[in-house]
């Protein structure tokens, strides 16, 4: 006969069982004994999703992290932040709360990598000697480079630069929404350069006219894209999907503008356009700068020589994401010198690759994995909608849900992802979980 | 997706609650599962009183569920895009509508009217 205590005390061994193979299942991970050096330049998503998988394939190996930032910026929820959706504290957690406790962080700025010597040096002057180093500082925003713009106008007079950080997409939303409510001409640029997620200015765009036409004020709306090429995005299909949306939504389209200077009391943005430079005005002016490697990968001789000479990503095979011409070296995350692959999504790609080849050449082999080129880019086209894109070297879509997620439609389950999901999935990245 | 196993599931949840609060709420559900077939059991039978009251707050569960995952997500009904949102939208409002009825039934059947329920 079954009463409850009989029932419980069944219910609880059960249990037990489970917790008990999921322990062992956990344990059987392969783990190399070695004394190697390792430093990972760069507490960043991929520099702390990686610490925590090589800690967890290596025993004895000595990891130092080097970053002197505090805060982690979640950096795919600034374009929720800059439409009012969420607050800039959505974004921010600590350095400290990623990284594992057997890598040491060390809280300074990188000044110079010597790979003849193997060392790295400090802006305080302390010099590591390495085995292997992973260089992922991210990348630098070049605010200087458009003229008459300062970070202090963010907010202010129609101005809004989201990629700025937390606290500035937070005033891009104030600026947004004033827009928003009385009307103008707003519009959305990108730089020339390579540049983290090419589909946020997109989104801004799209999140911003939405928002607009949910007010009642489409009609006071002349909302302008400037791409910086003759495309709206990298990928061919996707870009033609974006300039039907832009056409049924009114969204005009401009091409070949440039971002080069603004007078923000005049409310004039400045282009550098194939037929000159062209002035337009605007209400409102979504600034986005060119983005280039830190100076001390460029300082430091590990920059292609021959490619994005004004920007300076690291020399790196795109599918081994090795230095090609030191093989100690890997750069990981926006700072690598591969075509596509500056999103949290192609973090998440790129990390098991590194850290496939570096374990294996701590085991004197050669790592197997290559990196596809993977990016996915969750393009909000409107509150509660956006389409999941995913790509890879070849332009090619690379659905992870193929039949049942279409990769070109407006869809609310990608909406979902992208405000549920994303977050969730990325932290358990940089625990090294997924 | 890069790789979807039940650990990365966990790990993803665990992220989107906070460990204990997710842990708690598997604690929750499990327990209530395991009231609901406990009771089964005990009685021997379904009762269709205890039944009918939990069908009835299915409709309740089904709606609750779906206002509540618009209400945290900035969504409304005139998002669904495609079929696959439906499918979501049903997938939410049947787990919401179980999810109540398992409850609403257990509840009954544990804290109220336990003379009918021992027979």
């Amino acid at each position: 006969m079954l009463n409850r205590r009989r029932f419980l005390g069944l219910s609880a061994a059960c249990g037990a069982t489970l917790t008990f193979k999921s322990t062992i299942a956990n344990a059987k991970v392969n783990s190399l004994n070695t004394k190697a050096k390792i430093i990972i330049i760069g507490a960043g998503a991929a520099g702390a999703a990686l610490a925590n998988r090589l800690l967890r394939r290596l025993t004895g190996a000595k990891i130092t992290v080097i970053d002197p930032r505090k805060r982690h910026l979640y950096q795919p929820g600034l374009s929720l932040v800059a439409a009012g959706l969420a607050g800039p504290d959505y974004v921010i957690s600590k350095t400290t709360d990623w990284l594992p406790s057997g890598v040491t962080l060390l809280d300074e700025a990188v000044a110079e990598v010597d790979p003849l010597t193997k060392t790295v040096t400090t802006q305080k002057g302390q010099t590591l000697s390495y085995d292997y180093l992973v260089v992922a500082p991210g990348l630098v925003l070049d605010h200087d480079a458009i003229e008459g713009f300062s970070l202090d106008m963010v907010g202010k007079n129609g101005i809004g630069a989201l990629y700025a950080g937390p606290e500035y997409a937070a005033k891009t939303w104030e600026a947004a929404q004033k827009f928003t409510e009385t009307g103008g001409t707003g519009i959305f640029t990108r730089p020339a350069t390579e540049m983290k997620c090419a589909g946020a200015p997109l989104k801004h765009t799209f999140l911003i006219d939405d928002i607009a036409r949910r007010a009642g004020n489409s009609s006071k709306m002349n909302m302008i894209y400037a791409a910086n090429n003759n495309s709206l995005f990298g990928v061919p299909i996707v870009a033609e999907k974006v300039r039907m949306l832009f056409g049924e939504r009114g969204i005009e389209s401009v091409y070949s503008h440039v971002l080069k200077s603004i007078d923000a009391g005049k409310k004039r943005a400045v282009f550098d356009t194939p037929d000159g430079q062209k002035e337009m005005d605007y209400d409102y002016l979504h600034v986005i700068p060119p983005q280039r490697a830190p100076e001390f990968v460029r300082q430091s001789g590990l920059s292609w020589e021959e490619r994005w000479t004004d920007q300076g990503w690291v020399e790196v095979d795109q599918y081994t994401l090795r230095h090609r011409r030191f093989g100690s070296i890997f750069a990981v995350g926006d700072v690598a010198g591969v075509p596509k692959g500056k999103t949290a999504a192609s973090v998440k790609w790129q990390v098991p690759v590194v850290e496939d080849h570096l374990v294996a050449s701590i085991a004197g082999k050669e790592g197997t994995q290559a990196y596809n080129g993977y990016t996915s880019c969750p393009m909000i086209t409107r509150i509660g909608q956006a389409m999941l894109v995913e790509f890879d070297y070849k332009n090619d879509l690379v659905p992870s849900f193929p039949g049942i997620i279409a990769p070109l439609e407006e869809l609310w389950i990608s909406w979902l992802m992208k405000t549920v999901a994303l977050k969730p999935t990325y932290n358990a990245m940089l625990r090294g979980q997924a | 997706m890069k790789e979807l196993t039940f650990e990365t599931l966990i790990a993803v949840f665990d992220e989107m609650f906070g460990a204990s609060l997710f842990w708690a709420l598997v604690a929750i559900a499990g327990a209530v599962t395991l009231a609901y077939i406990y009771v089964l059991i005990r009685d021997r039978h379904i009762s269709w009183s205890k039944f009918l009251l939990a069908q009835l707050s299915m409709p309740f569960g089904a709606v609750g569920a779906v206002l509540f995952l618009q209400a945290i997500t900035h969504s409304q009904f005139s998002d669904i895009g495609g079929p696959i949102d439906v499918i979501v939208l049903l997938g939410v409002a049947a787990v919401g509508a179980v999810g109540m009825a398992i409850l609403v039934y257990t509840v009954d059947a544990l804290f109220f009217r336990k003379s009918s329920a021992a027979r």
